[in-house]
């Protein structure tokens, strides 16, 4: 795959447009960003605050949704005791502006070019740059299988519940909950575990993508690798 | 789990900003043989230690250093590989 250009170097003016719940401490946040080049499903922002004495804090958030003109979605959620996402994900007011660098990185990317079954792997808020990977592929209509492994802490903590509680062609969602389950859920709580994995395509021919916490990452990593997927086939975004 | 260096480690797609402004091409693409243990990983690939002193990125196979970049206001210091010596560049003014 050729590099996208990265002319991403800019830092543009964004405005808070919209703000809407996930979860308890997730939020789906909306920006107008003047003349945004558009991006792929996988890319991140860089976004840059700036406080009255000057001092700056940059943290990553990745793009949730192919973007609609200038406007773009990100998923925040907020991180205990955490110096930025606290306050993107519930005090930044509407109307109010930060800095975006972007949209960055061509490694952790898929587009609807990109042959074969994909299967993605979300832990917690892991989900936001895997869902808009799920989005491109329902706009695209591609017919390629594709299974969703999506790990929350419990039904509460599901991102994007409505949307994934209504599986496109040949899309199965697989919720796998480590702390409570609903009633009737015929797996037992805890984290992904080989057992997990049983009924996804062939290794080899399935592109895997894993984002998440550093531990889910590294953890669902190796267990693809025993189960046979090929590094060269499994992208990893951590989140720290 | 913020002590354990490991639980805070990110991955080379976490570059892609720091570095946008001295690449005309996405970085995180770029392929790099590892010249200690021969494993060729893209720098979205490395495993990215930080962001204090800097941003550390290390071959995925045996951790040598791969690149180390430096954030100070208004410059980008890059060491590539292990070898001493890194180059400075000059970033455009803020809000430019
Ligand atoms: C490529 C990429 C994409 C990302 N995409 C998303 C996304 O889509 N959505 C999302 O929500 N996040 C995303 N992240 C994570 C995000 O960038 C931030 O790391 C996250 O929001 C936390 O930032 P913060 O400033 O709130 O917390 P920080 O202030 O950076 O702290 C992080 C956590 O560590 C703890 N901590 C920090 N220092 C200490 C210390 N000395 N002792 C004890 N505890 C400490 C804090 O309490 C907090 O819980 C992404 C990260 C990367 C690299
Ligand atoms: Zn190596």
């Amino acid at each position: 795959m050729p590099s996208p250009p990265s002319g991403a170097s800019a830092w543009r003016t964004a405005r808070l447009l919209s703000r809407e719940p996930q979860i308890s401490t997730g939020r789906t946040l909306r920006f107008t960003v003047p003349d945004w080049p558009g991006h792929l499903a996988g890319q991140h922002v860089d976004v840059r605050l700036t406080a009255d004495d000057g001092y700056q804090a940059v943290r990553s958030y990745s793009l949730a949704a192919p973007a609609e003109g200038d406007t773009v979605e990100l998923g925040v959620q907020a991180a205990p005791d955490g110096e930025v996402s606290p306050y993107l994900a519930d005090v930044l007011p509407i109307g109010a502006e930060v800095e975006i660098q972007g949209p960055l990185g061509g490694w952790f990317i898929w587009t609807p070019r990109d042959a074969g079954p994909l299967l993605l792997f979300a832990g917690g808020c892991g989900i936001v740059p895997l869902m808009a990977m799920l989005r491109a592929r329902r706009a695209a209509g591609s017919a390629e299988p594709c299974t969703l492994l999506y790990s929350a802490r419990s039904p509460d903590e599901v991102w994007y519940a409505r949307e994934l509680a209504d599986p496109g062609p040949a899309e199965e969602i697989r919720l796998i909950y480590t702390r409570q389950a609903p009633p009737g859920d015929p797996r037992t709580t805890g984290r992904v575990g080989a057992q997990d994995l049983a009924g996804l395509p062939e290794p080899g021919s399935a592109r895997c993508y894993v984002c998440g916490p550093t531990g889910f990452v590294e953890h669902v990593a190796d267990l693809l690798q025993t189960a046979g997927h090929p590094r060269e086939l499994i992208r990893t975004e951590r989140f720290g | 789990m913020p002590h354990d260096p490991a639980a805070f480690r990110l991955d080379g797609n976490a570059l892609a900003g720091p570095l946008a402004p001295v690449f005309a091409l996405d970085p995180t693409t770029a392929l790099r043989v590892c010249p200690a243990c021969r494993m060729q990983a893209t720098v979205g690939e490395l495993h990215v230690y930080g962001p204090e002193p800097g941003l550390t990125a290390r071959c995925p196979g045996c951790s040598q250093l791969a690149l180390r970049a430096v954030q100070q206001p208004g410059h980008l210091w890059l060491q590539l590989g292990t070898g001493q010596g890194a180059f400075r560049f000059t970033l455009p003014a803020a809000g430019g």
